[in-house]
Formats: structure tokens, C-alpha cells, sequence
């Protein structure tokens, strides 16, 4: 299981990338793996102001369909359109298919996700 | 004849027919000229042409490759796969009870209407509930039904504020999924280590805006709910209702009843604990119980017995309604008022006796060899967590199509959702001995395998008119009609 070390991590098993006052969003390589071949991704709407830890979209995968958290507060302003034809993507290449940008509205959220090192003992622990 | 795979449109043949009829007096004029223009189509109806035998042997050879529970062992978890007793279709056959019409005036069918109202009062009584309804066309229709009067229940006492659903995060898919449809905002809590509701969980989300809880007990993972007298009173102290799914009813039949554990309102499959036909569109029937408070809000027409005549009452001014053209699948009760006549009381409570024992005789022959993640007595069902030794990278979905090789219908695997890899084991009651260990001894098998060869499983299933199918691309190009091209 790939863990990177510059992004933070929910207990939801989405990571979060920070450029700036952007927060790139997508799911891990734990969670793609826990769901399995990926048929469809949900997307929300550009613009769409969300909290942190509402649900943002939805993954269905040939196992399951399984609701997408937003760690972090903000307004919705990229979508990764690339997701919808191929959302393969995310089982592929998990950490470069992001599935949208916030424009973080509170960036001391950020404090209450885990670093790497912290997420890698989590999804230690998640597994049997 | 075992590798016939043909659609029947590649055995037609241009011309070929499989009738003969005389020539038609009515059809001199044009057909233009008897049905108006926009009726017609302009194109081939593109009909396969085949002969009598032809069609015979298509679907005779298609059917020979179904598997059901007339051909073996089915341990679908969740789904309950009893045998079906064929004394249930011979009276479903009966001339009386079959050719009859649902505009038929309620007179000249009183023993249809007896039969129904006596069903009532049996699933009221093997239930603990005051009154069914036997509209519901199976399980997710009489969830929306419950969920319909509960919704019922509360605008009549003038509450309109409670618009939330308490789910928990085992609960079968079709849970969030009616609330939803019933307009219902779905709180999900998380269950505990045991699989169990969460009792903090639960106070954390009761507030005066539920509506209700939606339950099943025993529970997703096969385990009886032991905190259900506190849920109940945490929930109705709260002002909301309880809601009992009646799909893991074959565990407590005759033992316990939902009435007694304090849920207000429940639905039945009958196609699951009462042995009418489950699955290849069945019909289900899923009859939704009441407590007392909730009685005048049952669908309309209800079954009352005036002056010793039946009667069907549409004049209840606080109904829901009606939820289902007519009276619900009406042969389905036949089915199933002939299994509970059949069985009696006490067979009835044999058959949960027997489906907990063959699932906790199963659960512990299997617990070497493959992951137990909660290790309890369990009722009728169990779920593993894949195989024990996790680094063959053997999937569930590998064990399943592996099972298909050795000619069984795999268990229910990836449900529920909080068990990684989960495999749920129903076995039910009607499986003898030998059948059972049969499985057992393949189950171990496999798992051998997966040592010895994963190869083996991973390309699983070899002995299969189809080999393993993809399933992302049949999820993301769903074709399920024949087309021409």
C-alpha cells in the first residue's frame, strides 16, 4: 500500500494535496484497493460550497458504491473532468487522480488530519 | 447439448415458422386503414423464425443451465434459499384459488378473502404485531410501506419536524435506500466492534426530528441484537418509531417475536421465511405488520370479517392508501399460508432451531480455515472475512468463482460493507447432513488450493459455460437487449 509523504490524510481514506489556498481531493491507494475496480464516479457541482465532512460525490465500484467526504471546508472550483470517461484513474494512479479542488475557506482544518506516518498506523490497524 | 450457448436469433432462419394458421376472414381491408398511421411501425418487427422444435430445445437447453435450489445447495447469505415445498404450487394450483379475478365482486370470493385474513392473523401472531397488510410486493416495497406510515403516524399526532431515519452501517442497502425514497434524511451510525448498534452512537443522534430506526435483528453479520429492549426504549423516549426488517426472520420464528423486542411496525418476505419462490422474479411478497397505534394507517383495502362475511374496507379516512394494484401477489400468500398450515407451530419454531444449528455447525468447521472476525454464536447466518492467511492475495470473489467449479451457488460476498472481503453464510434448515458437509469439505479444499495453486482460483471459474466475466465492463456497458448489428 502507497502512503505519500507530502499530502494529509483523512480517516475516511481521502487525501488532501495543498497548492496555495487549494485543496486537491481524491482517495487513497487503501481505499481503491478496499473498493475495488472502479465503474463510476460521482461528481459534484462547480461553485458548490461544502463543510468539512459533508459528502461531496460517490465511488461505485463492482463491489460497492460508497460515499466521498470532504475533509476540509470551501468552494467546489476544479473538477476532474478526465474522471468521468476514465474512472479507472483512480484504481491506476490514485494520488494523481485527484477528483476536485476546494478553495479552502478554513485552512486550520488542515490541523485536524493526519500526517502520513499517522494515516499508515491507521490503515495498520483497519485491517484484520 | 451441455455447450449451447446460442441466442435464438442465430438459429433463425428466414421463412421458417413454427405455425400454421387458416386465412384470416376479418382481414380483407389494408391494416391502414383499421389502425391510424402513428400505430404502425415502419420497420421489421425483427422477430427470430424458428420452428416449433427449435424454440423447444432453445429454452429447454437454457434452462438446463440455471442453478436454483430444486438443483442444489445455495447458501446466498441474507437471502434465506430454503427448498420450497412442492405441496405450496400444488395448492397455489387449485382451480378455485388460481382462475379467480380481482374484480370479482368480494361475494363469490369468500375463501380467497378468508384465506387472506387468516394469513393476517398468523403473521400477526408468529410476529407479535396487531394487523398485516398483504399488498406489498416484496421486501423494499413493504419498507417504503412502513415507512410510509410511520411518516402517517407522525403528521397525524401533528409532528412535522421529524424527518430523519436512523440507519445503521450494516444494514441491507435497501434501508437508506427507502428512507430516501420516502423522503426521509438518512443518519447513519457506525456499529460497534461487535457489529452491534452502537448504544452511544445511537443517544448521539436521537433528537426530536427522527422519525424512526430501521433494524434488523438478528442482525447483517448473524448476530442477535441483545440491546434491543434499550434501543427500543431510547428510540420511542426519543418520540420515534421502530422499524424491523423482516429479512433475517428465519432465525427467531417461534422463539422471538419483533412485537415483543418493541419495534412499532415490520415487514415479512414471504419469499424468504415462508418458502414461496426467491429470486428469477418470483414474485416476492413482502406483507408489512402494525402495532395497534398504527392500524388506521394501514393501506387500503384491509380484509374485516362482518356478520360472518368478509369483507374488503376501503372507508378508512387516515390510510396511506393503496400501495399495489389490487391485493398484492395474491398466490404468494397461497404459497405461504400453505407452508405455516403445513408446518405448524411447532415445525415453525424447528425450522429457526435448525437453521441456527446448521449455520453455528458450519461457522465452526469452517473458523480454521478462513477469518471469523466476530467470534460468537450466531443465528442463521455467518460472515467470514476471506481466507486466514491474508498474504495469497486471494480474494473473496476468487473463493466464489471457484465454488462454481465444484457446482455450488457461491455465498453472499462484499455485504455487509463493514466486514472487509465478507463472505455471508446462509445455509437455512432444509439441508441435510451430508449436503452440508459436503460444502464444508469443498470450502477447505479451495482454501488448500489457495495455497498450493492461487493461479487456480484467480482464474476462476474453468468448468462454467462462461469463464470469469468483466465485471467493470459489463457494469459501465450494460447491454441487456438483443440488437440487430
Amino acid at each position: 500500500m502507497k502512503v505519500l509523504e507530502e499530502l494529509y490524510y483523512s480517516n475516511e481514506h481521502e487525501w488532501v494535496r495543498v497548492e496555495g489556498k487549494k485543496a486537491y481531493i481524491g482517495i487513497t491507494d487503501y481505499a481503491q484497493h478496499a473498493l475495488g475496480d472502479i465503474v463510476y464516479v460521482e461528481m459534484p457541482e462547480l461553485g458548490e460550497e461544502i463543510e468539512g465532512g459533508d459528502v461531496f460525490g460517490a465511488i461505485e465500484s463492482v463491489k460497492a458504491a460508497s460515499d466521498v467526504f470532504s475533509p476540509v471546508s470551501g468552494k467546489i472550483v476544479e473538477i476532474n473532468e478526465e474522471l468521468e470517461n476514465s474512472p479507472e484513474l483512480v484504481n491506476e494512479k490514485p494520488y494523481e487522480s485527484w477528483i476536485l479542488a476546494l478553495e479552502m475557506s478554513d485552512e486550520s482544518e488542515l490541523k485536524n488530519l493526519m500526517n502520513s506516518k499517522a494515516y499508515k498506523e491507521f490503515c495498520e490497524n483497519e485491517d484484520h | 447439448m451441455r455447450e449451447y450457448n446460442s441466442l435464438i436469433f442465430e438459429v433463425s432462419r428466414e421463412g421458417r415458422k413454427a405455425y400454421s394458421l387458416p386465412k384470416c376472414e376479418l382481414c380483407e381491408d389494408e391494416i391502414n386503414e383499421i389502425i391510424p398511421e402513428e400505430f404502425l411501425r415502419t420497420s421489421d418487427s425483427k422477430l427470430p423464425e424458428v420452428s416449433e422444435v427449435d424454440v423447444i430445445r432453445h429454452f429447454t437447453n437454457l434452462s438446463n443451465k440455471n442453478y436454483g435450489v430444486d438443483t442444489g445447495f445455495y447458501p446466498l447469505g441474507s437471502c434465506t434459499m430454503k427448498y420450497n415445498p412442492k405441496i405450496n404450487e400444488d395448492m397455489a394450483g387449485i382451480l378455485g384459488l388460481n382462475s379467480i379475478h380481482p374484480y370479482q365482486p368480494a361475494e363469490t370470493i369468500q375463501g380467497s378473502l378468508k384465506l387472506m385474513y387468516d394469513l393476517d392473523k398468523m403473521l400477526a401472531e408468529i410476529s407479535g404485531m396487531d394487523r398485516i397488510t398483504l399488498q406489498p410486493a416484496a421486501g423494499a416495497h413493504g419498507e417504503l410501506t412502513g415507512l410510509m406510515i410511520i411518516k402517517a403516524y407522525h403528521q397525524n399526532r401533528g409532528d412535522l419536524k421529524r424527518k430523519k431515519i436512523i440507519v445503521p452501517d450494516s444494514a441491507h442497502g435497501t434501508n437508506p435506500a427507502t428512507a430516501a425514497v420516502a423522503g426521509f434524511d438518512i443518519v447513519e451510525i457506525k456499529s460497534d466492534d461487535n457489529g452491534a448498534v452502537d448504544i452511544e452512537a445511537l443517544k448521539r443522534v436521537l433528537d426530536d426530528e427522527v422519525a424512526g430506526l430501521m433494524l434488523t435483528n438478528p442482525s447483517t453479520l448473524g448476530l442477535f441484537e441483545t440491546n434491543i429492549k434499550v434501543i427500543a426504549d431510547l428510540v420511542h423516549e426519543a418520540g420515534g418509531l421502530l422499524y424491523y426488517d423482516g429479512a433475517n426472520m428465519n432465525a427467531i420464528v417461534g422463539i422471538t417475536r419483533p412485537g415483543d423486542m418493541g419495534f412499532d411496525v415490520m415487514h415479512f418476505n414471504l419469499h424468504k421465511t415462508f418458502s414461496t419462490p426467491h429470486g428469477g422474479g418470483g414474485p416476492g411478497s413482502g406483507p408489512v405488520g402494525v402495532k395497534e397505534h398504527l392500524v388506521k394507517f394501514l393501506p387500503v383495502p384491509v380484509i374485516e370479517k362482518k356478520d360472518d362475511k368478509f369483507v374488503l374496507d376501503y372507508d378508512r379516512s387516515e390510510s396511506i392508501g393503496k400501495v399495489k394494484g389490487f391485493y398484492g401477489n395474491y398466490g404468494m400468500m397461497v404459497r405461504a399460508y400453505s407452508y405455516i398450515l403445513t408446518m405448524g407451530s411447532e415445525g415453525l419454531r424447528e425450522m429457526s432451531e435448525t437453521a441456527v444449528l446448521n449455520a453455528n455447525y458450519m461457522m465452526n468447521k469452517l473458523k480454521e480455515h478462513y477469518h471469523l472476525p466476530i467470534k460468537q454464536v450466531c443465528k442463521h447466518e455467518f460472515v467470514l472475512g476471506g481466507l486466514e492467511e491474508t498474504s495469497l492475495e486471494v480474494s473473496t470473489l476468487d473463493i466464489a468463482k471457484r465454488l462454481l467449479d465444484y457446482g455450488y451457488h457461491p455465498p453472499t460476498i462484499y455485504f455487509p460493507l463493514i466486514v472487509s472481503e465478507a463472505m455471508m453464510v446462509e445455509p437455512t434448515e432444509t439441508e441435510s447432513l451430508e449436503t452440508i458437509d459436503a460444502f464444508i469439505d469443498t470450502m477447505i479444499k479451495i482454501a488448500g488450493e489457495a495455497k498450493e495453486n492461487p493461479d487456480l482460483l484467480k482464474t476462476a471459474p474453468h468448468n462454467t459455460p462462461v469463464r470469469r466475466i468483466d465485471e467493470v465492463r459489463a457494469a459501465r456497458q450494460l447491454i441487456v437487449k438483443w440488437e440487430d448489428e
